[in-house]
């Protein structure tokens, strides 16, 4: 009731006002964290869709070896040269977006989507806050995030095209590839850390010191506390990357040989260099960073899990300090787990020992999580929107990501696993349908906040539908390949190792594997059908969508929703005081089923 | 809109926003240079035996720059405690000479850097090789002030084979290699350089706040001294810290 009032005699007041700033200080320098929220939205959703793009050419590649590329393959050969002859794609070619993929999937797509765009626009709301503790820090942070996606791409069309060493960039394989784009990922990922350090620091800081009176550490919603971990995480592992990426990077322009051996060979003849560095060393510094990384993908998309399910089972969360502690204890175990990507090296039994045990720990807050949120949906009178679909979908989904991850983290089955397509089906389920499911649940959920109109339903469902069935189709064959020994970096589609090309031998791979990369190639195409109405839902939903009927839509107790629609500059009207935890749904003796977080007792 | 606790502090966790923001920030700096001493350790005790060079680097001058350092420490605190006792001049004295201290301490790094960079090793044709400061290069001369040694092994520990100087004169036909003490000389120059180089990018950083603070910035004084006070301190912890990187990369490229 309250929200509903608010909200229609300020709005136009509110509305006028960062009118005030010219075009340029509103909407390109502008250091609203709302609108900053919104910038590392638009451009990580337009990355998300170019790493896609990457990824259904090199099916394309998998499926059809040398065969030209449809549609896209007569401007690939014009842009790019002599490496899409033909519109056919050249190994290089392959490596090349093979890396991009990862790298722009990680770093420049869903990281600054879950941390960069939900954290910048709901954690200030959330907490109370009128916006960032450092707002200049906070455009400074969207600006080099740009400009390290703007390196990255540029990198395409540099002589010898972009980074071809796969997103892991193992040396001295980086360093050897004569052409510069090691380099340029280099310099752009150095951005790209600087961006998220300090986007960190002020997510951390604010969290600390700008909540509400009244809002202590237990009445945080959880995807604040997801957000504060996550952002730990990505404060503490991103340097040793840094440090990694800064040793690399001697080695490539000062001759350096921090990760050269002795002895180092390259096309047949001894490498000019000094020598007495190790590959194994950038392994461990490059782990050290990318699993927690990996919880960086998940915590923020449980958090937002988290919200969509509160609200729409109208219960409070089951376990609300179970799932705080474990996210911490995730934060806090996921730096002692990095060397499970490192079984194969030669490490060592012992230290393999000790890391397959911290692997297998690691699990535990995870399934406390899922199971949480999965016992939250019991007696509750679920509403299935869009969003909640999306969330309901993330508990499987999620579920056979880590599940199919145990026999990764176990050292013995690492053995015949490692490297091969069980890996990518293994963490495409936890990234893909997991995280971007959680994504997509929160761009449905609060997208009537920010634009003051609702998504389509109707095409919500089409696009859940439509992504829950080809999400799978695309990433179940790949257990079955990964089983059968298929390798995950060929670019024929593994066919220089199937039965038809070399005869009578035990252990190649049958045509029924390699069949189904044709099966992947449809299914990934279908995916990108599925799309389409969200895309479209997405922008026509801005000015045409159905208005919101109310500031609070959904009915939610939190914060966010306590505030104008969308919200003005400073966020609240007055500062909140908040008076209660984060999830009073269906209190007895309340005339409604949920109690905002600031509203007074009695 | 005003964030609030940009100057006074947060009562219920006792620190203003910059504050936090400082320490978090450098809690990453210490997994940065954390990550590079884990390289160190890491490469060294895989080093093959005689290829870790011991002495390489000048001790006094590098406990000078640990003392200007030290010193500069010193001045700092002095400044931000000028600023609590509302003594403005005072202030602009001792930021001044941290500042100056901070560009005697680089200078000096400067020296030791183009003492490596003009240093040369020579491997000749015929399997010798000889070590020393370039005096003068051409396209047919190379001249050393240095001496031919026995193996590499020997350049390792000049403590155990001291240097001896003699004008050396090598025609460039007989020069298989020519390489100076650059970072891709070894393992430790490459750690030398990389290490030091990234403290010294850091210094450089610190200075150029401190000179905003001492300058353009310091007319926040007359408008809002308890705020710019929180400058100086939150410009202080950060120079400390890149003195206490120093106090590490000391012993460990110097002295060890």
């Amino acid at each position: 009731m309250q929200a509903e009032t608010q909200s229609a005699p300020h709005h136009t007041a509110h509305q006028a006002h960062p009118d005030d700033l010219g075009f340029w200080r509103t909407y390109v320098f502008s250091i609203d964290h709302k609108v900053i929220g919104v910038q590392y939205a638009i451009t990580a959703l337009t990355f998300l869709l170019f790493g896609f793009f990457l990824m259904l050419m090199m099916r394309w590649q998998i499926a059809r070896p040398g065969e030209p590329i449809p549609i896209v393959g007569s401007l690939l050969a014009a842009v790019l040269g002599d490496v899409a002859a033909n519109g056919v794609m050249s190994p290089d070619l392959y490596n090349s977006f093979g890396a991009m993929h990862g790298t722009i999937m990680v770093f420049l797509a869903i990281v600054p989507l879950a941390v960069g765009a939900f954290g910048n626009y709901l954690v200030p709301i959330q907490i109370g806050a009128n916006d960032m503790a450092f707002p200049k820090l906070n455009m400074m942070s969207y600006q080099l995030y740009f400009l390290g996606g703007v390196i990255m791409l540029t990198s395409f069309f540099i002589p010898g095209g972009a980074a071809q060493a796969g997103w892991t960039s193992y040396s001295p394989l980086a360093t050897s590839i004569p052409t510069d784009g090691q380099t340029f990922w280099l310099i752009g990922m150095v951005f790209l850390i600087t961006s998220s350090l300090l986007g960190s620091v002020n997510i951390i800081t604010t969290i600390i010191q700008l909540r509400a009176p009244g809002l202590t550490w237990m009445r945080l919603p959880f995807h604040v506390w997801a957000q504060f971990t996550a952002s730990f995480l990505l404060l503490l592992a991103f340097p040793p990357l840094e440090t990694a990426g800064i040793l690399q990077l001697m080695d490539k322009l000062a001759g350096t040989s921090f990760f050269l051996p002795t002895g180092l060979a390259i096309g047949g003849k001894l490498a000019d260099v000094s020598g007495g560095g190790s590959p194994l060393l950038w392994q461990h510094l490059f782990w050290f960073l990318a699993h927690p990384e990996v919880y960086v993908l998940i915590l923020p998309a449980m958090g937002i899990i988290a919200e969509v399910i509160a609200c729409n089972t109208r219960k409070p969360l089951w376990g609300y300090r179970s799932l705080v502690y474990s996210a911490l204890m995730i934060g806090f175990i996921s730096f002692l787990v990095w060397a499970h990507h490192m079984y194969l090296t030669g490490m060592g039994t012992k230290i393999a020992t000790f890391f397959q045990t911290t692997t297998m720990i690691i699990s535990i807050p995870s399934v406390i999580i899922l199971t949480c949120l999965l016992i939250s949906l019991w007696g509750g009178s679920i509403r299935f929107n869009t969003p909640m679909l999306f969330a309901l979908a993330f508990l499987p989904m999620f579920g056979i990501g880590g599940l199919t991850g145990l026999p990764l983290g176990f050292s013995a089955s690492d053995i015949h696993l490692h490297d091969t397509y069980y890996v990518i089906g293994h963490f495409h389920y936890v990234v893909a349908p997991g995280t971007i499911f959680a994504l997509f649940a929160g761009i449905y959920f609060w997208f009537p906040k920010i634009t003051g109109r609702h998504m389509s339903e109707y095409w919500g469902r089409v696009h859940f539908w439509g992504s829950l069935l080809f999400m799978n189709l695309i990433f179940m064959p790949m257990f079955i390949q990964g089983m059968a020994g298929m390798l995950r970096r060929m670019s024929d589609g593994a066919v220089q190792y199937s039965e038809l090309r070399v005869e009578g031998v035990t252990g190649t791979l049958s045509s029924t594997i390699i069949g189904l990369n044709q099966f992947i190639l449809w299914a990934a195409a279908g995916l990108l059908l599925a799309q389409i109405p969200f895309i479209i839902n997405f922008f026509w939903s801005i000015r045409h969508g159905q208005k919101v009927a109310s500031d609070n839509p959904w009915e939610a107790t939190t914060l966010e929703w306590q505030t104008p629609t969308p919200p003005p500059h400073g966020n609240f009207l007055r500062p909140p005081q908040v008076y209660r935890g984060p999830y009073e749904y269906s209190v007895p003796g309340y005339p409604k089923d949920f109690v905002p977080q600031d509203q007074p007792p009695g | 809109m005003d964030i609030p606790y940009t100057v006074q502090p947060r009562p219920d966790t006792g620190v203003y926003n910059a504050k936090v923001g400082m320490w978090l920030f450098l809690a990453s700096e210490v997994m940065l240079f954390g990550g590079l001493f884990s390289a160190y350790i890491l490469l060294r005790v895989s080093a093959p035996p005689d290829t870790w060079p011991q002495g390489w680097l000048s001790v006094p001058l590098g406990t000078l720059n640990t003392l200007i350092l030290a010193l500069s420490a010193i001045t700092t605190l002095m400044a931000w405690a000028a600023c609590k006792a509302r003594m403005f001049d005072r202030y602009k004295v001792y930021q001044g000479v941290t500042l100056l201290l901070a560009l005697v301490f680089l200078s000096i790094k400067a020296y030791e850097y183009r003492d490596k960079l003009t240093h040369y090793t020579v491997t000749l044709k015929d399997g010798r090789i000889a070590d020393g400061h370039l005096v003068s290069r051409d396209d047919t001369t190379v001249v050393l002030d240095g001496q031919f040694v026995e193996s590499r092994a020997h350049l390792m520990n000049p403590k155990r084979h001291p240097a001896k100087h003699e004008e050396i004169r090598i025609s460039m036909d007989e020069v298989k290699r020519l390489q100076n003490y650059g970072p891709a000389y070894n393992t430790f120059t490459a750690l030398y350089f990389t290490m030091s180089g990234l403290h010294a990018l850091h210094i450089l950083g610190g200075m150029l706040v401190f000179a905003y603070l001492w300058g353009p910035g310091s007319r926040m004084w007359k408008t809002d001294p308890a705020r710019f006070t929180n400058r100086v301190e939150i410009a202080g912890l950060f120079w400390h810290f890149v003195d206490l990187v120093w106090i590490f990369l000391f012993p460990v490229l110097y002295l060890t």
